[in-house]
């Protein structure tokens, strides 16, 4: 199975409740995104900068790399480009890096449409890159797309 | 039953004039979407949130441009926040007033700076001012019992 059609599994799997990670340190966007999914019944889990998604993810520094069962299983990751510290990219290539999260499919959100940081982001692995402020029918498209190929 | 009926116009009128000044966009309207019974408080709710994390942007600004030597780059990741924010809610105006303000900081103006921070506080009250007007009708015409009308 092609890392594409895993990540539409890793999608599919949790049924109609998928577990998304939001990243952002934006306090406000993250209550939006968080309601955003929730009303497109997603469970939420937040977090305001990329060390303490990596945390959360089992992927900390000092956390053993072994498996992705934070809690409840992670099927998406949608994170901010603009952050400070780490950025949503650094942040992107560090699940893509890891052995167990790399299947797991990253959006990128950014209030500056700016082609060749889309390009980056997307030829470094992210599903999808949507442009802020985010609104329903952006969080609809993406949960669309990423149950395309869902039988 | 008149009162109720006055009472929605007046927010109607009131509603549309916002957006027709420019003090709110669409994206005010997609936040309304998102309240249901679930959350009937949701948009009231992220109001306070961006006025109580902007009133901490606007001192963080007036300290950080009062430094000896300003640190254009902390100024504007305030700003960067700031414009994050309001866009996020609609303010349209505020977020206007940040879009102008980040032009001066690349210059590294501080005089134009100082005049940015001035309006982008103006924007900010202005809005603050009017939503609470916007929020005070919504709350009259429930206490009257009537439901708030949707402005699509």
């Amino acid at each position: 199975m092609d890392a594409a059609a895993s990540s539409q599994k890793a999608m599919v799997d949790h049924g109609d409740q998928p577990h998304v990670l939001a990243v952002d340190d934006n306090l406000i966007d993250r209550k939006l995104v968080e309601k955003l999914l929730k009303n497109s019944s997603c469970k939420v889990t937040t977090a305001e900068n990329g060390l303490r998604a990596l945390e959360y993810l089992g992927l900390g520094d000092d956390q053993k790399n072994t498996s992705n069962d934070s809690g409840l299983k992670v099927n998406l990751i949608i994170t901010d480009y603009c952050m400070p510290g780490m950025t949503g990219y650094e942040l992107l290539k560090k699940i893509k890096e890891s052995s167990i999260m790399k299947e797991v499919p990253v959006v990128i959100m950014s209030s500056e449409n700016i082609p060749t940081r889309i390009n980056k982001c997307l030829e470094e692995g992210a599903q999808m890159f949507m442009l802020k402020p985010i609104k329903q029918s952006d969080v609809k498209e993406l949960r669309c797309r990423l149950m395309k190929y869902s039988s | 039953m008149d009162a109720i009926v006055q009472l929605q116009r007046q927010f109607v009128d009131y509603t549309t004039s916002l957006y027709r000044d420019g003090f709110l966009d669409d994206q005010f309207t997609q936040l309304q979407k998102l309240q249901d019974e679930s959350n009937p408080d949701f948009v009231v709710e992220v109001v306070n949130l961006f006025f109580e994390d902007s009133e901490k942007l606007l001192n963080n600004l007036a300290t950080a441009l009062q430094q000896q030597i300003v640190d254009y780059k902390q100024v504007d990741a305030h700003v960067h926040q700031f414009k994050g924010s309001s866009s996020s809610i609609g303010a349209q105006r505020v977020k206007n007033a940040c879009v102008a303000f980040r032009n001066y900081c690349e210059e590294r103006d501080p005089e134009g700076c100082v005049r940015c921070l001035q309006q982008l506080k103006r924007e900010h009250y202005l809005m603050k001012s009017k939503l609470e007007t916007l929020f005070r009708l919504e709350q009259q015409i429930l206490a009257a019992g009537g439901s708030v009308p949707m402005m699509t």
